[in-house]
């Protein structure tokens, strides 16, 4: 294959390489080959996957050239190369959740959305690395290596879906799966200028997404354009019965109002979202950004003040690691993972099994946890933070009632330099203007919205009322239809 | 409601806290956890300025309540595959040490 076709097919949306699969121009094979390709050539540099499955993706591809040469290719995804973080459960595929205390498990499941992109038609090339346990904003605290940004190899690519967004921008996969408990989405998407989207709370089923924090955790796509992230949502989305957090609502057709246009959209811009804490060059981008929205048509309103969303950080450092703390209960290395068996009692082996089966992250977020939920600070912590949850919700209820949708900031700063944050408050203030929308359960998503200091991508930020994903959709592909900051390729894209 | 003194924040509060969620830690652990939770809770200390007076808490990401599934019978996952992952089975059990002191 010559160099021309092969960049031809890395560049390929889900959409396009639909259309051409059924079209009999090119085949799945010859699609899933091309990137497989990509990967050996360029993951020494990226680090993106902790696990390639080439032997299943090439017989998965050669099962999707038979369907598709049959002519009843009904499946939306039949043939199309995907990757997935791996925190989700993959039947027969080792998932580690970035933790040691995961190195063997073969799970005997697939995580409901793993289920549905295989029953579409998609093909897996492999596990995406990431924090450890999804604690993380730049995929430095995985127990297996860090990923580096596709951008600039020495920078981080965001976290704690790393691997997913890096794998995505290095055209490594035509797009991936992530999840997002606090930005773990919406921020890499932003360092590393891709689409990611926090579906709302509800929409997507969390069985066999490895547990973070419950009530905050969320699956969503990466792409390269939002017409494939309303694509793979359209297939990941909807009721669950292993899932009774999954909203029992129907199922829009997202791509319908893709094309909905700007005219006369109620953009809310709140002051609390660009005040301090961003560098100038996110800001200059961001304004650039509004001016744009509404010189096509929206009406972008200012005035609405947000007054308890600066409080949605230290609510999120109460709730996260209270629920991390109750889920990672459940790795006592006796039923799977990691398991000491040198200690003269089931508790000493417990205690040695949590250990060195954890990383620092994750044992700092565990103790922070039970410290908020143990008696004496429970109603000073946990309670008073499940409270200041509802003021902050009862705020975007507010704004919601006469705006269509938000605009802000995905992230304070573009990509930081791998090592160059060792303070974890510090580390924990990348997710300032993300966390909101995990707090109140609203969808959100973040796209290339520009290129900031040394040439970095920056994200935008919308976020949506509860289930109006569509409308995310709408505005995002606008902007980016205007703008086509997502065309532009990484450093690493030709540098093999 | 009282305000935490997170100044106050100790080894010993640590080692309990560690004992609590079964993590055995090192000494030079248990001080740097020591001083980066003080500092984590020292932000996290600007909640107590909220009024919350007759707020109630939101303990559930979405809307929903008493969500109920049918009584129904479904095929387990495969037992081997289950058990394949133990760190130590011993024919169809999980092995591990004796919890209760037989002595």
């Amino acid at each position: 294959m010559s160099a021309t076709a092969n960049s031809d097919l890395l560049t390929i949306t889900l959409a396009e390489g639909a259309r051409r699969l059924r079209a009999g121009e090119i085949t799945a094979q010859e699609l899933t080959r091309a990137f497989l390709d990509r990967i050996a050539a360029t993951d020494d540099q990226v680090r993106a996957f902790v696990t390639v499955t080439e032997e299943s993706a090439l017989a998965a591809a050669e099962q999707a050239d038979e369907i598709l040469s049959s002519g009843d290719a009904t499946a939306p995804l039949t043939g199309l190369p995907i990757g997935l973080k791996d925190v989700l459960m993959t039947r027969g595929v080792r998932t580690t959740a970035g933790s040691r205390m995961l190195d063997t498990l073969i799970p005997p499941y697939d995580a409901t959305v793993v289920g549905r992109l295989r029953q579409a038609g998609a093909i897996s090339l492999g596990k995406l690395n990431m924090d450890e346990f999804a604690m993380g904003s730049s995929t430095e605290h995985s127990a297996w290596f860090p990923t580096a940004n596709p951008w600039d190899l020495d920078r981080v690519p965001g976290g704690s879906s790393g691997g997913s967004a890096a794998a995505v921008a290095a055209q490594q996969c035509i797009a991936t799966l992530g999840s997002d408990t606090g930005g773990s989405i919406r921020q890499p998407a932003s360092f590393c200028g891709v689409v990611g989207l926090k579906p709302t709370y509800g929409r997507v089923s969390r069985y066999g997404l490895i547990a973070f924090a419950s009530s905050l955790d969320q699956i969503g796509p990466f792409t390269r354009t939002v017409e494939d992230a309303a694509l793979l949502l359209q297939e990941i989305a909807g009721p669950d019965p292993l899932d009774s957090t999954c909203y029992d609502a129907p199922v829009p057709d997202f791509s319908a109002e893709l094309d909905r246009g700007l005219d006369g959209l109620r953009v809310a811009a709140p002051v609390e979202f660009f005040t301090g804490g961003m560098d100038d060059d996110v800001a200059a981008v961001i304004e650039t950004a509004l001016d744009l929205l509404s010189a096509n048509g929206a009406m972008v309103d200012r005035s609405p003040s947000m007054p308890s969303v600066p409080m949605a950080l230290p609510v999120y450092y109460i709730l996260a690691p209270s629920e991390c703390s109750a889920n990672l209960a459940r790795f006592d290395g006796v039923k799977y993972g990691h398991g000491a068996r040198q200690g003269e009692s089931m508790w000493a082996d417990m205690e040695a099994t949590r250990k060195h089966g954890f990383g620092r992250e994750v044992k700092r977020r565990i103790l922070l946890g039970a410290y908020a939920l143990s008696a004496g600070y429970y109603d000073a912590y946990y309670l008073k933070a499940q409270k200041v949850r509802t003021l902050i919700r009862r705020e975007f209820d507010r704004v919601f009632a006469d705006h269509d949708v938000i605009v802000a900031p995905t992230a304070p700063t573009v990509a930081f330099k791998q090592g160059a944050i060792t303070d974890p408050y510090q580390m924990y203030l990348n997710d300032i203007f993300t966390i909101p929308a995990n707090i109140a359960g609203l969808p959100a998503i973040s796209i290339p919205g520009g290129f900031g200091a040394d040439g970095m991508p920056v994200g935008l930020q919308f976020v949506g009322q509860r289930l109006d994903e569509s409308v995310l959709l709408g505005v995002a592909n606008a902007y980016e239809k205007l703008t086509g900051w997502n065309t532009t390729p990484p450093s690493i894209v030709g540098s093999t | 409601m009282s305000e935490v003194d997170t100044t106050q924040f100790t080894s010993e509060q640590v080692r309990h806290l560690a004992s609590l969620v079964r993590i055995e830690l090192t000494e030079s652990e248990v001080e740097e956890f020591r001083s980066e939770l003080a500092s984590i809770l020292s932000h996290i200390d600007a909640l107590s300025e909220i009024d919350t007076e007759g707020v109630p808490p939101t303990n559930n990401g979405a809307d929903l309540l008493n969500v109920q599934d049918a009584d129904v019978s479904q095929p387990a996952m495969p037992r081997d595959e289950v058990l394949a992952n133990a760190p130590q089975r011993e024919d169809d059990y999980f092995r591990v040490h004796a919890v209760l002191d037989q002595s």
